[in-house]
Parts: structure tokens; C-alpha cells; sequence
């Protein structure tokens, strides 16, 4: 009963959504609408889960003194000023969100600046490997290292001072060459897309199960 | 006029910004800190959020103030996804994975026909008449199509016609990626640019 | 051992500065560039710029602190544009560490505009009758189709917890149909979400700005006519900004932009010169 259950919510939802789509009339059509509403409640949840096993690993490294506990302590400290700031803020304002309270002053000053630095270092690296790595090796590297070059000249005002033409010949490659494979591999996920949701319904693919 | 809490924000979003670039010199303990700032505050923001924006509006305030006593059979599902803490009942998640899953299924099953298959085929089923620039192109889009869906077709062997029509089709992806390649350059500096910005404008005026 | 040969042995930290030093300059020395726009730009910016005062459109708000600086810049043109042009907007937000950037954003650009407006004698925006931001829901692909039928069975109320129907913009508008288009600022899947369902199956028309990692895969929904606007990145939002004739924050970027790029050529250059001439030496 423990895969049997499952398997067949699964299959039973799947049908529910795929005959509202044809017929989206009583019974279907609401029976769609309260399973879409369900699943955004349930999908609400799931963040739990993560919180839950970050704060209870470094919990335990803090507990057990393991190296670098003291950079989990920052960790639970940021945790629970967020915490208790959220909350706070929904006691006085009825909501987190209001812009001021101290949640949102920790956000614009905490996690901005931390997450958007955090992804600007890829820039320096993405240099880095354009100058050591990017070879034109042969023939299709040699293709895909002139296509970047010119994208990326093409893309910048002063590819267009470079050369007034510049701008359109990106434009064609991204419209007509590069547009032509990306549909080519659209369309090939598109066919292997269907091919597992179905297997999924059907329940031959049970991964999701383990 | 700044504020003091106002300047006192821009100085600490100034050194966590610092703290992270630091790891371009090399790892050290400001770039740890920031780093695990990052996670600890991320996953703050998180459950409250999952309160505020989610379990509140969606739950607690129509249960209570609408009676919309139906609503704890998804909030049933949403707990019991949790039982993974508990491993002697863990099974039970599965019901609400089952059940997040099957609608996944249904609306891709649907979505990608009608939104993909039949208008990306549709858009390749252009005009090859007339000798001009447009037909061109169109010959172009549609041979590049239909190489690049060969070279994915692993059924039959990749020789004689099919062969080099799968060869073709790596020119076609090697444009792709070249395009990409670039592009994700161009987002990268992008935004290493905003935080120069930030640094250089809001913290330094340097930068009127 | 020749010049090429020690270059390659080059610290990468060195790299690092270059690039720190090619974004910097140009932005302190503030120099422009002219900014050529692109097609897929054009159409975007006329399919919001004819539409009639009073009509709705939905701006759906779907990055978070890392893609900011590609996506605000956007997000403030379209923001602006419906303000001068009477356009009222509602605001979605599909990423829920996105939403704090939505609601400041928003605030800013509507007392700037506000500024903009009393100054020139024109009437100003106000929360609820001009503009709503509706906030951030779970569901994903769910909450897409969902909305499609009645906001209301998802968002009773906006970002701050006021219920919609005490916001008088709010009062007839209940799913897609009330809205002329939909401007999608996009830094994942959700663009492709949209397109897929809020499109191929509520046919409303779809306007996507992306960030320049997700640019490229929308191209072949642009050539299907699935969407009908397209911003790709920084350059998407310049090109916009040069069209409304506000230059700011994009058109500035890009001048750095443009040296960076001219840098990173060059790397790739010098890199392959090295490369070949050590292969030679190899063969030799």
C-alpha cells in the first residue's frame, strides 16, 4: 500500500489536470482549480524542509565544537535576526513586508549586497576562463569561439562604433542560426518531456518514489 | 539627508560587499563570514516568508475568517511532506509528492504540446519561395532545425545522409553555444557592474 | 621565453584588476555611447506605447538581488512609461526574494515620476487607483494556469495585506482578460511558464525581459510569435531606456560594458596567439 497509494494520487491527478484541459466544465474545470490552489499550498511547504536540515547541520557542528563552528554561529545568528525581525514586523505592521520594518532594512542591507556580491565574482572568473581556457582547438570550437566574439562585440555600443553593421550581424546570428538550434533542442525536450510525464502517470518511472 | 540608520545600512552592505571580493585575493575569514551570513539570512527570509506570503493568506486567514474548513487537506499534505524528519513514518511524504508530481505531469503533458510542440513546429512550417533574403533565412531556419533534431535522434546510426546532417547540426549547436557563450558574458559583467555601481556611487560618491 | 609564452603564466588576480579597472574607469569618467537598438526592443517598447489610457497590464516581477542590475533597469523604463502614459500596472512576483526589490522599486519610480509630474503640471500617480502590487504566491506553473481563471482564488489581498477589492484599480480585474499584455522580467524558467500557458493557452500576449543568460532561449518564441517583445540584459534595458529618451543606469553600465567585452576579445586573442605558437614549438 505504501507505493500503490502514492502511485495512484499521482495517476489520478495527472487525469484530472489532462481532462480539464479538453473539457474545463463542471465537475473538471473546479476540480482543476481546487487542485492548482492545493498544490501551491503544499509547494509552499517544502521550503521547510531546507531550512529545517541547514539549521539543524550546523545546529550540530556548533554543538559538537567541529572546525569552523564559528562560522556556523554566524550562520544561526543571521538566521534568527531575520527570525526575529520578521517577526517583529508582523506583530507591529501586520505583515513582514512593510518597508519599515527592520526585515526589509535587513534585506536591502544584508542579503542584497550579499547575494547580488556573491554572483558578480562569477564575472572575474568568466574573464579568467575566456583567457586561459577558450581555444580554438578545431574546427566546431574554432565555430564557437568566433560566434562569442562577435555576439559579444555586436551586443556593446562600441561594436556599433567598430562598425555600424556590427549590431544586425549579431542580431541575425542570435534570429537565424542560434534561434534554429535552440528550437531544434526545444523541441527534442519538448518530445522526451511528454515521454516522461507519461511514464511517470503510468507509473513505469517510480524514482520520484525512493 | 541620510539618516543614520540609512549611512550605517550602506557602510555594512559596503563590507559585506568587501568581504565577498575578498575571496578574488584568495579564501580568508571575511569571505567565510559573508558567506555564511549569506546562507543564515537567506534562510531567515525564507521562513518567513513561507509564513507570510504562504501559510497565512493561503491557510490561516481563510480557515479562521472565511471557515474554509476544506483547506486543511492541503494543509494536511503540506505537514505531512515534513514526516521526512521523522523516518518511521517518512512514507507519508510520498502522498504529498505524489500528489505535486501528478499535477507537474498533467500541466506538462498539456503545456508542452500546446506550447511548445505545436507552435515551435508551426513556426518552422515557413515560406521557401521567391529568391530574396527572407527565403534564405527561412532555408536557414529550417535546415538547422531538422539537423539539430537529427543529431539528437540516437535511433539510428549517425552515417551516410544522417550523418552529415547531424554533423550539420553541430555546426548549428556550436553557433548556439558560441551565442550563449557570449551572452552569458555580457550578464556576468552586467553584474559585476551594479555592484561597482553600488560601491562606487552609494558608498563613494566617485560616481555622480 | 617569448611574450605570449609569459602571458599565459600570468597571476589571474592581475585578470581581476584589469576587469575591476575596465568596469570602473569608464563609469567614474562617465562616458556614453550611442546605443543602437534592435528590433525585437522596438516592438516591445510601440506594444506598450500604443495602448490607450486606463488599460491594465500585468508586470510580473521574477528575479531576485543576483540578476538585479539587468532587470531593474527594465523594470523602472516600463514602470515609468505606463505612469506617463496613463497605463496602470499590476505587479506580480514569482520570486519570493524578489518581492522586497518589486515594492522599492515601485515606490521609487512612483516618486520620481510623482516629482516629474507635479513640476510639469500633469496629475500624479496614486497606489490603488494607478498602480497595485499584488505580491508573491507559491505554485509556480500552478499559480499561471490558476490566475488564468480568478486572481483572487490565489492573492486575496496585495503584497502589504490590503484586500483587492478595497483597492479600487483592483475591483474588475479578475484573471488574463483584463489585461492588454503582460511584461515578464525574467532571471529563470518562468518567462518560458508564461509563454507556455498564459499564452498558448489564455492567448495574452507576452512581452519578456531577460536577463542575457536566458536571452538567447527565447529567440525561437520570438520567431513564432508566441511572444512580441524581447529585451536581452543590460543592452535589452539601454536600448529601451534610448527608446523612451531617458538614459539612467543601463545606458551608463554599458559603456563599461562595451570596454569589458573589448578586454575579455582581447584575452581570447592573446590566449589563442599563445596557444598556437606554443603548438607550433610542440610539433617542431
Amino acid at each position: 500500500m505504501r507505493r500503490e497509494i502514492p502511485l495512484a494520487i499521482t495517476f489520478l491527478t495527472a487525469l484530472i489536470i489532462i481532462i480539464s484541459f479538453f473539457i474545463p466544465h463542471a465537475p473538471f474545470g473546479s476540480m482543476q482549480d481546487v487542485s492548482l490552489k492545493w498544490y501551491a499550498i503544499i509547494a509552499g511547504f517544502t521550503m521547510l524542509l531546507g531550512v529545517d536540515s541547514l539549521i539543524h547541520m550546523h545546529y550540530v557542528k556548533i554543538k559538537r565544537k567541529k572546525e569552523g563552528w564559528g562560522y556556523s554561529l554566524v550562520l544561526i545568528i543571521g538566521f534568527t535576526l531575520l527570525v526575529l525581525s520578521g517577526t517583529i514586523a508582523g506583530i507591529r505592521f501586520g505583515s513582514a513586508f512593510n518597508l519599515k520594518s527592520s526585515f526589509i532594512y535587513l534585506y536591502n542591507y544584508m542579503i542584497l549586497p550579499l547575494q547580488s556580491t556573491m554572483f558578480a565574482l562569477l564575472s572575474f572568473f568568466i574573464a579568467s576562463a575566456a583567457y586561459r581556457a577558450f581555444r580554438a582547438r578545431n574546427l566546431d570550437a574554432t565555430l564557437l569561439l568566433i560566434t562569442a566574439v562577435l555576439v559579444m562585440l555586436g551586443r556593446v555600443p562600441i561594436g556599433y562604433q567598430m562598425w555600424h553593421s556590427f549590431p544586425a550581424v549579431a542580431e541575425w546570428i542570435m534570429a537565424i542560426p542560434q534561434m534554429a538550434a535552440k528550437r531544434g533542442i526545444i523541441i527534442g525536450i519538448a518530445l522526451g518531456g511528454i515521454a516522461v510525464s507519461l511514464r511517470i502517470m503510468l507509473g513505469i518511472e517510480r524514482s520520484y518514489l525512493s | 539627508m541620510h539618516n543614520f540608520w540609512t549611512i550605517f545600512g550602506i557602510w555594512m552592505a559596503a563590507f559585506l560587499t568587501l568581504a565577498i571580493f575578498s575571496f578574488l585575493y584568495k579564501d580568508n575569514p571575511f569571505y567565510k563570514f559573508a558567506e555564511h551570513l549569506y546562507v543564515g539570512t537567506s534562510a531567515g527570509y525564507m521562513l518567513i516568508y513561507t509564513y507570510f506570503l504562504t501559510i497565512k493568506p493561503m491557510l490561516i486567514d481563510p480557515i479562521t475568517q472565511q471557515n474554509q474548513w476544506i483547506l486543511l487537506i492541503p494543509a494536511f499534505f503540506g505537514i505531512i511532506m515534513l514526516t521526512r524528519w521523522f523516518p518511521k513514518i517518512a512514507w507519508l511524504s510520498r502522498w504529498s509528492i505524489a500528489f505535486t508530481v501528478g499535477i507537474g505531469t498533467g500541466l506538462g503533458i498539456t503545456g508542452s504540446i500546446q506550447g511548445l510542440l505545436v507552435p515551435q513546429i508551426k513556426g518552422t512550417l515557413i515560406a521557401l519561395h521567391g529568391w530574396n533574403g527572407a527565403t534564405l533565412n527561412n532555408f536557414l531556419i529550417v535546415v538547422g532545425v531538422i539537423a539539430t533534431l537529427t543529431y539528437f535522434y540516437f535511433s539510428k546510426e549517425h552515417r551516410g545522409f544522417v550523418g552529415k546532417t547531424a554533423k550539420l547540426g553541430i555546426t548549428y549547436i556550436m553557433i548556439a553555444f558560441g551565442a550563449s557563450f557570449g551572452y552569458t558574458v555580457m550578464a556576468r559583467i552586467s553584474l559585476l557592474i551594479g555592484r561597482m555601481y553600488f560601491l562606487f556611487h552609494t558608498w563613494i560618491p566617485l560616481i555622480k | 621565453m617569448n611574450i605570449f609564452e609569459r602571458f599565459e603564466k600570468i597571476d589571474r588576480r592581475f585578470i581581476f584588476l584589469l576587469v575591476a579597472l575596465a568596469v570602473l574607469i569608464p563609469l567614474v569618467l562617465k562616458v556614453t555611447m550611442k546605443i543602437p537598438v534592435s528590433s525585437p526592443v522596438v516592438s516591445a517598447f510601440n506594444a506598450v506605447d500604443t495602448l490607450p489610457r486606463g488599460t491594465n497590464i500585468l508586470i510580473s516581477v521574477d528575479y531576485d538581488p543576483a540578476s538585479m542590475p539587468e532587470l531593474q533597469p527594465m523594470y523602472k523604463s516600463f514602470l515609468y512609461q505606463c505612469f506617463e502614459k496613463g497605463i496602470k500596472p499590476v505587479m506580480i512576483v514569482q520570486w519570493p526574494l524578489g518581492l522586497p526589490l518589486s515594492i522599492n522599486t515601485m515606490q521609487e519610480v512612483a516618486n520620481q515620476y510623482n516629482k516629474d509630474a507635479k513640476a510639469e503640471g500633469k496629475d500624479t500617480v496614486v497606489y490603488g487607483r494607478d498602480y497595485v502590487n499584488i505580491g508573491y504566491r507559491p505554485g509556480g506553473v500552478a499559480l499561471v494556469v490558476g490566475i488564468g481563471k480568478e486572481i483572487r482564488d490565489y492573492f486575496e489581498s496585495d503584497y502589504e495585506g490590503t484586500p483587492l477589492d478595497s483597492l479600487p484599480m483592483m475591483k474588475d480585474i479578475h484573471n488574463y482578460d483584463n489585461f492588454a499584455l503582460l511584461v515578464a522580467l525574467e532571471a529563470g524558467s518562468m518567462g518560458d511558464i508564461y509563454v507556455q500557458y498564459a499564452n498558448a493557452r489564455f492567448g495574452l500576449k507576452i512581452i519578456l525581459g531577460m536577463t542575457a543568460v536566458s536571452a538567447p532561449d527565447a529567440y525561437p518564441y520570438l520567431q513564432a510569435h508566441q511572444i512580441i517583445g524581447l529585451l536581452g540584459g543590460l543592452q535589452g534595458a539601454a536600448e529601451y531606456e534610448t527608446l523612451m529618451k531617458r538614459p539612467a543606469y543601463a545606458t551608463m553600465g554599458m559603456t563599461a560594458q562595451s570596454w569589458v567585452h573589448v578586454l575579455i576579445v582581447l584575452f581570447i586573442l592573446i590566449g589563442n596567439i599563445g596557444y598556437f605558437i606554443s603548438r607550433k614549438k610542440k610539433r617542431s
